[in-house]
């Protein structure tokens, strides 16, 4: 996000303004804002819920206001007040620009570096475009394909009606209601999210991502993810995109849940490039996420995850090894400039025997930004011959920034074989002369050495995903040389 | 009546009897508010997330001993180094002994804290000294609170000390349960070297809990050799807290080696103040049975071109629990740094625990930091490669525990004391080698 002067900031607030002036007078389907029993009952029944989920949120509500907002994170903000929030607007229909002209002209150079195709531009930044749009045509031919296969892929609205027997056999086993202040939170007031469901021995064909579902518009900043395995069946998903969003919800508080039954296998991949504030660290958003998945016997979960957005990130996906057998992998590369703030990381939680885990976790911090690495590898008394191998590196760009690393491993088994290493360094004077003398300028030269030493997070990616991330990096670092 | 309530209460009558005019009247008065607000520390600290006092707070000590014992050097001897020469301060319940004590003031001063405190001589050493690097916190500020006795220790300009100085505190158990809270105080001058052997001793089964402060200051170029022998009676509990404050291009060194007591819990916090610094933070933790241990280390680099390492070894066995806590912090200003911290651990029964939290907060970039921990086995092929040698499962087993522990015993430099530690590996591993490495 370079070059933000004041005049672009300028212009956004008007087009914001615009905006707002735009559509409140055709559709005033928002709450008003505050949180209690009754607004949370209101989503429900907005959304047609049967009672069992309308309780299922007041429980989680009733939690929620005897919890006290967690500060052990090593982030600093000003903590939002819940009772300013509206929890609820109807999906927007109406687009926020006529043309292509009225974008942000740095959001659209953004684009262009992306190599995102024109109309897959308007359609992020929200401009109106034709019904007959690629990505539309391509998600029906998938949800064909997918039926096919006995595959079920929509959003959980919609899988709440359609297949509760299954939504309510799942939902809340991974993350419950009381896990934590923001997990309740979400519980009690979730807009909507995907649910996937990929039924006994089935290997799913492609990449399931969010960004080809059709409703996928307005998912709010309270999203539900819920994704099943069954036994001996396999699939990827994508979460985010590498594009931009200029989200004007300051608060998100996602809750994914991954459920791997026997043999399953399940692969979950995210980018995440919210807006993280203005380089004098004003505005952005503030992610905090609860991401849980839980492993049956020989079962795997394997997290991707490239974090370059957002001004505050909180966020552990984690690995709950219950089965024998199974495998629980996490992958990181988090990127920090200006004046981010991430704390992240994973818990491996070892339960079952003969369990394994991986944990490779690149930090990157630049400008004024703060980056932490904070896991968890827990070895429980039955988890016979465990074996954990952590690796948490981190990169210093300039001296303002810091990485820090709290890792806590725990081992209660006398079989269980740990590993854990982590180093930080700044990018070599050498490697950048090597580079220069080369004829790579100095900013190229940073982008080369920072995939480089991201690679093995990189190569976890997905192809379509993996070229997209390496050029996001790029980009999230610029103007951090010197 | 809870302890805080009661050690609240009784330090009023504490202060009663001390000589007036003490010049740490003051910061004595503040200590005891800083505890009465924060009380002992809970789980629910992060610090303290794994160890809990709670067990031990139970017992209802005495924080005056109020029966004295002589004890007999004969009945003590095989604690002191006894073959060779040392300068030795020794506390039998908190109370000088000098009987058994060996001090000095001939160019170099090992005497008591006490005398320090109260004489004029001592005076601006103890102001530009005591208590200026302990954390204010509650532990520590408990110990100012009844600072009356320990070790002073000031080794004057380029001053190499020929001699180790012991320092040793016995607890006879005249009492029930006793509070111990000694509080020693060492200043290592320009370009001075010093070998200093620390030891905590219960002669009977009584409950002991220590809450032990120490405070160690390295001018320029100054060396200190520090080292903790912990292998006190399983009733035995201590709670070390110790500070080093480091100049320019001093040298400090740590080394505990951690077998016995019920609990113990070593609060090691190093500052490097100076450019050029040196801090190195060794241990080797053997227990077995219901022994908890918790290392919980501080390397606090403020100044750059400095170098720290830290090597802890622990083997756990029976129900014991070990703990790691490291933490390296890195100012902005410490460029150029190489820290290095390593925790290796051996599980050698299912219900031992080990939990380990190596940290690194830094904020510099020019910096080489970095940490490895491990929680594993006796490599199988090893085993079995010594006994197709010929070797006992029960020596192969305790040649490799020897080796584990290698590193950080080769880092011992006096030599007598070396061998006295591998003998007490060989007590805690029950195989002697009949060699000594």
């Amino acid at each position: 996000m370079s070059k933000y002067t004041e005049d672009d900031l300028k212009k956004e607030l008007e087009t914001k303004e615009y905006e707002y002036g735009f559509y409140t007078d055709i559709e005033s389907d928002t709450f008003p804002v505050g949180l209690n029993e009754n607004i949370v009952r209101a989503i429900s029944h907005k959304k047609e819920e049967p009672a069992w989920m309308t309780e299922w949120r007041l429980e989680a509500f009733r939690y929620w206001q005897e919890m006290t907002e967690p500060d052990w994170a090593n982030v600093h903000y000003k903590k939002p007040n819940f009772q300013d929030i509206s929890y609820y607007s109807a999906p927007n229909k109406k687009p926020k620009y006529n043309s292509i002209d009225e974008v942000d002209p740095e959001l659209l150079e953004t684009f262009n570096k992306l190599g995102i195709s024109l109309d897959e531009q308007k359609k992020l930044a929200g401009v109106a475009v034709d019904i007959v749009m690629d990505s539309v045509s391509v998600a029906t031919t998938f949800k064909d394909t997918l039926a096919e296969k006995g595959i079920i892929f929509c959003s959980i609205s919609e899988a709440i009606k359609e297949h509760p027997e299954l939504v309510k056999k799942y939902i809340g086993t991974v993350v419950p209601q009381r896990d934590n202040f923001y997990a309740a939170l979400n519980s009690a007031v979730f807009s909507d999210g995907s649910f996937c469901y990929i039924p006994k021995g089935v290997r799913c064909p492609m990449e399931l991502s969010t960004y080809f579902r059709i409703n996928q518009a307005g998912t709010g900043q309270f999203e539900r993810t819920l994704v099943i395995a069954d036994k001996g069946s396999y699939v990827s998903y994508l979460e985010g995109c590498t594009a931009p969003s200029r989200d004007e919800n300051q608060l998100h508080a996602a809750v994914v849940e991954l459920i791997a039954l026997d043999d399953a296998e399940i692969k979950y991949s995210t980018v995440q490039n919210w807006f993280p504030g203005n380089k004098e660290g004003k505005g952005g958003v503030f992610n905090f996420v609860t991401k849980r998945g839980i492993c049956e016997k020989n079962a795997k979960i394997s997290w991707t995850q490239v974090e370059t957005g957002s001004a505050v990130t909180w966020k552990y996906p984690s690995c709950i090894l219950k089965g024998d057998n199974s495998i629980g992998e996490f992958y990181s590369i988090a990127v920090t400039n200006n004046f981010q703030q991430a704390d992240t990381g994973t818990k491996m939680v070892h339960l079952g025997k003969n369990t394994r885990s991986t944990i490779i976790s690149k930090g990157i911090s630049a400008g004024k930004s703060q980056n932490s690495y904070r896991g968890l590898v827990q070895i429980n008394p039955r988890a016979d011959n465990a074996r954990n191998f952590s690796q948490c590196d981190s990169l210093l760009m300039g001296n303002e920034c810091g990485a820090h690393t709290f890792p806590y491993i725990e081992a209660k088994n006398k079989t269980a074989k740990i590993e854990h290493e982590a180093t930080t360094s700044k990018i070599g004077e050498d490697q950048i002369f090597y580079c220069n003398q080369r004829g790579i300028d100095t900013e190229k030269a940073i982008a080369l050495i920072v995939n480089g030493f991201s690679k093995e997070v990189l190569n976890k990616l997905p192809m379509e995903f993996a070229v997209e991330a390496q050029k996001l990096l790029e980009i999230s670092l610029e103007g951090s040389v010197g | 009546m809870s302890l805080k309530d009661k050690l609240v209460s009784s330090y009023i009558a504490f202060e009663d009897h001390l000589e007036d005019d003490s010049p740490i009247h003051e910061l004595r008065n503040e200590a005891i508010k800083v505890f009465e607000t924060q009380g002992f520390p809970s789980k629910k600290e992060e610090a303290w997330k794994y160890t809990s006092l709670n067990a031990l707070l139970k017992n209802n000590y005495s924080v005056f001993p109020k029966n004295e014992r002589t004890i007999e050097l004969k009945e003590v001897r095989k604690y002191f180094l006894h073959d060779i020469d040392t300068y030795k301060l020794v506390f039998v319940d908190g109370v000088y002994s000098s009987f058994l004590s060996d001090t000095t003031h001939d160019s170099l001063d090992v005497c008591l804290l006490s005398s320090a405190l109260n004489k004029p001589k001592y005076k601006a050493v103890i102001e530009n000294y005591f208590n200026k690097t302990a954390v204010k916190d509650s532990l520590t500020s408990l110990n100012t609170a009844f600072a009356k006795e320990g070790a002073y220790i000031h080794i004057p300009k380029h001053k190499e000390v020929e001699k180790p100085i012991e320092i040793i505190n016995f607890s006879t158990g005249t009492e029930a349960a006793i509070l111990l809270q000694p509080r020693n105080l060492i200043v290592v001058g320009e370009n001075a070297h010093v070998q200093i052997i620390e030891r905590h001793q219960s002669l009977n089964e009584n409950q002991v809990l220590t809450n032990s402060v120490t405070e160690i200051f390295a001018e320029k170029r100054a060396f200190v050799d520090y080292y903790k022998i912990q292998n006190d009676a399983h009733t035995a509990s201590l709670i070390d807290n110790t500070y080093v404050s480091q100049a320019t291009q001093s040298h400090c060194r740590v080394h505990t080696f951690s077998f016995g007591g019920k609990l113990t819990r070593n609060n090691l916090n190093f500052y490097q103040n100076g450019e050029r610094c040196d801090s190195t933070l060794n241990g080797i933790t053997i227990i077995e049975g219901k022994q908890h241990v918790d290392h919980n280390t501080l390397v606090h680099h403020i100044a750059p071109n400095c170098e720290s390492h830290q090597d802890y070894k622990g083997i756990f066995a029976d129900s014991s629990t070990g703990v790691f806590n490291g933490k390296v912090y890195v100012e902005k200003e410490a460029q150029k740094l190489d820290a290095f911290q390593q925790n290796n651990n051996i599980l050698v029964d299912d219900k031992a625990t080990i939990n380990s939290k190596p940290q690194l907060e830094i904020f510099a970039d020019d910096v080489r930091c970095s940490h490895g921990c491990t929680i594993g086995q006796l490599d199988e092929d090893a085993m079995f490669y010594l006994q197709s040698r010929g070797i006992g499962k029960k020596e192969s087993r305790a040649l490799l525990m020897y080796a584990f522990a290698n590193s950080v015993l080769e880092s011992v430099k006096i030599p007598e004391l070396k061998a006295r530690i591998n003998k007490l590996i060989a007590n805690k591993i029950g195989v002697s080698l009949g060699f000594e490495l």
